[in-house]
Formats: structure tokens, C-alpha cells, sequence
């Protein structure tokens, strides 16, 4: 036993710090309130403080930090997209991400496995291709390789898939890698908080001041406050938000559920993806394996899991992993995915004055959260769009110039 | 919401039926300008809410309306499409 925890034993006061500071009434003012408690908001709130001096912030978090699509999440991160633009923001972000856990002096669990998207087409062999070249050029680690290779980095894999969708290759992405979700939002949350950034949970938004194009306040459950700029951060709620600064945008509600199976001894390195099969799978530190399958087929603000779900998802999986029939599924889950109609998140500016978007982050938000804190926190500061988010504006609906990043989501759509 | 009622076949289980997204009045092609065109092809009511929805009944190929709360995952009632209203 570590003598550290007779500390514990002995001491009749709790002997460490709380997490995060306790703050019992909102303050009448502050200069940026961000509306979501998740890895996006609190990472915005932490550069916010860190790179800009900016500590009159508060995070206004309706549940509990880290409670929404922040847990809920397959905690994959990659970077292989398909557009220069995608391509280039993701860099930065798994670049960030790879010196979190001493930035935070929080371990992470930050594990570097590499990422496989299986081809069973020779159409899905040709986008790889595609995107292992755009990737290649941004600098990005990305190759199309063949089925002995994904054989032998996962030998208990059926390569002919039941018989009916034999693997032809792959896009290996050796940096693919997977990270502890919550403690990515208590570290960026406990990071803010220590420079003065107030975080408020249990508080609701319910509606927000706008005179003469500008933000004026913010409406809550435990009262007013006047500020000048607020951050939507709040993932499947986006729209609700919008709704109250009339501002319209194509975000639509679906949901995206995942499970994972009973704890079993490590037999899975890497983070295998099948688009065809609608398939995602890796095994986390604890030994579970965690799964995801492709959006639910309808509009839903709800967090509902079905029997659909585990049907189809586990009838795919056998396919690729037969001896898992014996393998108990442990829990399943849902969270509300904001989508975009080209699979680019909506983040920057917004015809409100004041009123700034992290928003459109359907199936592929966690891998952004420290890149999105980062480029948001410049927007809020300096009041113009990073460079790296500029192709990612809700102008470019208006103006007829989508981004069309097809390899967003992990599973096709 | 694990059966929906097609007004020709009756309750059926939901995974027969396709989601064809919300109701929603096209403008006139000829004469739109590019904001309300890009409005249209674009923008979507995305707050949650009672919706009247297009849905279609897969094997049988019918098209229908149905009312739903997109909170609840109710289907309030669903008919046939009587032109617009």
C-alpha cells in the first residue's frame, strides 16, 4: 500500500485539493461566458487564461463537466482526413495532444496505437489512396497497405470477413491513438480553474441578451449576467442555443451510439475502422473493447440506446471477429451528434456581434478538443477567425463553398 | 419509438421505414434569390420540437407524413400527403 493513502486513513478533513473550485453565485459580470462544460468549452476557457490573459471567464455547464459528448465518445484520435483544411487543423490537434498530459501534469492514459480504416471495395481502396496522398503531402504518417499487414498487426481477424467482404487494404495511420475522455475535460477544467476561470455546473442557460446585433447577457438558472462575448460550446444542443440569438444554421440532431464489452486479457493493439461494415473498434487500458457503429437513421435530442444498435453493430463485428461470439456486451450508450451537411464543423464568427460558434461537431469532436480550445480562444481575443478555422465559417453555407471533408466520420455515412 | 403506423400497412417495426427530414416549402427555383435558394437547400429547423416529418415505408415503397416530438421520440399520428397546407 502506498504510505501516501494513510494520509487518507488518518486525516479527518479530506487532506487534497478539490478538482476544481466551488463557486456559489455567479458574479453580475464577466468578460467571455462560454455555455458548455465539455473538453471544447473548458479547453477554450484554459487558453483563454493560459495564452491570453483573459481570466474573467465563466464556463456555464448545465449537467456535470465532461458529461456529455465529451464521455460519451469512442476516444479515437487521428488526424488522416481528406481535405487540405481538415487535414491540417487535425495535425495540429494531435500534435497538441501528444504533450497534454504534461501540460496538464494529469496522466491522460494518451496511447499511441495506429489506426486502420479497412477497404473491402475497390472504390473504398481508391479513397484511401486519395486521402493516404493528401495526408503524405501536409505531412501527415498515412499509407495504403495490404490485407497481410492488417493480418498481422490483429491476427485474430477473419480477412475474408465471414466470406463476403474479404479486406483488400487499408490507410495505416500509425499516429491514430486513444486517451482517457474525462480526464482530458478535468484537465483542461482544473488548468482554467487555477488561472481564475470560474466554472459554474449545475447551471443552465436559458436564454441570451442580444440588442442592435451585439450580446449583451446571458439569462440562467441561478440569475443574470451581462457580458460582451459568449462561446457555444455544447455539442447536440447547438440548435437550442441558436434558436436564441436567431441565428439559422444546417446543424441537425442525430444520435450516435456506442458500447463496449466485459473487460478481456489485451489482444487488440491497434484501432480497426470499417466503413463498410459500419464498424469501429479498439481496446481500452482497462481491457474493454469499445465499439461504434454509424448515426442513427433519424433526428432525435435524446440519449436513447436501442437493441437495433447492438444487433447490427455485433452481427458486423462477428463477421470480422468470430471468436467474440462468447463476449458479453457491458454497457451501451448514446449521445446527440451535431451534423453539418459536409461533415466540417461550423466554428468562428456568427452575424451576432460577440456571439462566437464551436459548433458542427457531429461524429468527430473529441480528437479537435485541443486544437478547437486553442484556435477558439484566439477568436474570442482578438475578435478574427484563426487562420486554421477560416474554411470552417457558418458563411460558407450562404456563399455555396462547403468544405466536403467525406473522411470525417470514421464510419461512412 | 419501436413501431410506427404506415397509413396503407399498418404498425410495422421502425426499421422498415426511411427518414426523409422535415416538411418544408421549396421556393420558386426561377425567381429565388441565392441567400433564400442557399436558406433552402442549406438551413434546417434543428431545435427540437412537434415536426411533421416525410417518411417512407421501404418495402412498399409509401410515402407518407408523420407528426413527431423530436424530444420524446413520439410519433403523434401519421397520413398520407394531401397537398400543402
Amino acid at each position: 500500500m502506498p504510505w501516501r493513502l494513510l494520509r487518507f486513513a488518518l486525516n479527518k478533513k479530506h487532506p487534497e485539493p478539490r478538482m476544481f473550485t466551488f463557486h456559489e453565485k455567479l458574479k453580475p459580470s464577466y468578460d467571455v461566458v462560454i455555455i458548455g462544460g465539455g473538453g471544447h468549452g473548458l479547453s477554450a476557457a484554459y487558453y483563454l487564461a493560459r495564452e491570453h490573459g483573459i481570466t474573467n471567464v465563466c464556463v456555464l455547464e448545465k449537467g456535470y463537466i465532461g458529461g456529455g459528448n465529451t464521455g460519451r465518445n469512442t476516444t479515437i484520435i487521428r488526424s488522416n482526413y481528406l481535405t487540405p483544411e481538415g487535414v491540417q487543423f487535425y495535425d495540429e490537434s494531435v500534435r497538441l495532444w501528444q504533450d497534454l498530459s504534461e501540460d496538464f501534469d494529469l496522466n491522460l492514459f494518451y496511447a499511441n496505437r495506429g489506426h486502420f480504416t479497412l477497404a473491402h471495395t475497390d472504390s473504398a481502396l481508391r479513397t484511401m489512396r486519395w486521402r493516404a496522398e493528401v495526408n503524405k503531402h501536409y505531412g501527415v504518417a498515412s499509407e495504403v497497405v495490404g490485407p497481410e499487414v492488417v493480418k498481422e498487426a490483429a491476427p485474430m481477424i477473419d480477412i475474408t470477413c465471414a466470406g463476403h467482404s474479404p479486406i483488400l487494404g487499408a490507410l495505416y495511420h500509425a499516429p491514430g491513438s486513444v486517451a482517457r475522455h474525462d480526464a482530458v475535460a478535468w484537465g483542461y477544467g482544473r488548468g482554467a480553474d487555477q488561472r481564475g476561470v470560474e466554472i459554474h455546473q449545475q447551471t443552465e442557460v436559458l436564454g441570451i441578451d442580444v440588442e442592435g446585433g451585439k450580446v449583451k447577457g446571458v439569462r440562467t438558472s441561478k440569475g443574470y449576467i451581462s457580458t460582451g462575448k459568449v462561446l457555444c460550446a455544447v455539442a447536440g444542443s447547438t440548435p437550442r442555443i441558436l434558436k436564441m440569438v436567431d441565428v439559422k444554421s444546417p446543424i441537425y440532431i442525430h444520435p450516435l451510439q456506442a458500447m463496449v464489452s466485459e473487460p478481456v486479457k489485451p489482444w487488440l493493439d491497434p484501432i480497426l475502422v470499417s466503413g463498410s461494415l459500419h464498424v469501429y473498434i479498439s481496446q481500452s487500458a482497462r481491457g474493454e473493447l469499445v465499439m461504434g457503429a454509424s448515426l442513427d437513421p433519424y433526428e432525435l435530442h435524446g440519449t436513447r440506446s436501442t437493441l437495433d444498435f447492438v444487433e447490427g453493430l455485433t452481427s458486423h463485428m462477428l463477421e470480422m471477429f468470430p471468436f467474440l461470439s462468447n463476449v458479453k456486451v457491458m454497457r451501451q450508450w448514446a449521445g446527440m451528434a451535431d451534423m453539418t451537411p459536409d461533415f466540417a464543423p461550423v466554428m468562428g464568427k456568427t452575424p451576432v456581434d460577440g456571439f462566437y460558434l464551436d459548433s458542427g461537431w457531429g461524429t468527430w469532436g473529441f480528437k479537435a478538443t485541443p486544437v478547437c480550445g486553442k484556435t477558439m480562444a484566439h477568436t474570442i481575443a482578438t475578435d478574427t477567425a484563426h487562420p486554421l478555422i477560416t474554411g470552417f465559417s457558418l458563411d460558407r453555407f450562404r456563399n455555396y463553398a462547403l468544405t466536403g471533408e467525406k473522411g470525417a466520420a470514421s464510419v461512412g455515412h | 419509438m419501436k413501431i410506427m403506423t404506415c397509413p396503407l400497412n399498418g404498425p410495422r417495426p421502425v426499421s422498415e421505414f426511411h427518414y426523409w427530414g422535415e416538411v418544408r416549402p421549396m421556393p420558386d427555383p426561377a425567381t429565388a434569390s441565392d441567400d433564400t435558394w442557399a436558406d433552402y437547400v442549406f438551413n434546417r429547423n434543428g431545435a427540437p420540437g412537434l415536426k411533421k416529418e416525410w417518411w417512407c415505408h421501404t418495402p412498399s415503397n409509401t410515402w407518407f407524413i408523420a407528426e413527431r416530438d423530436t424530444e420524446k421520440d413520439v410519433v403523434l399520428k401519421t397520413y398520407f400527403y394531401e397537398g400543402d397546407q
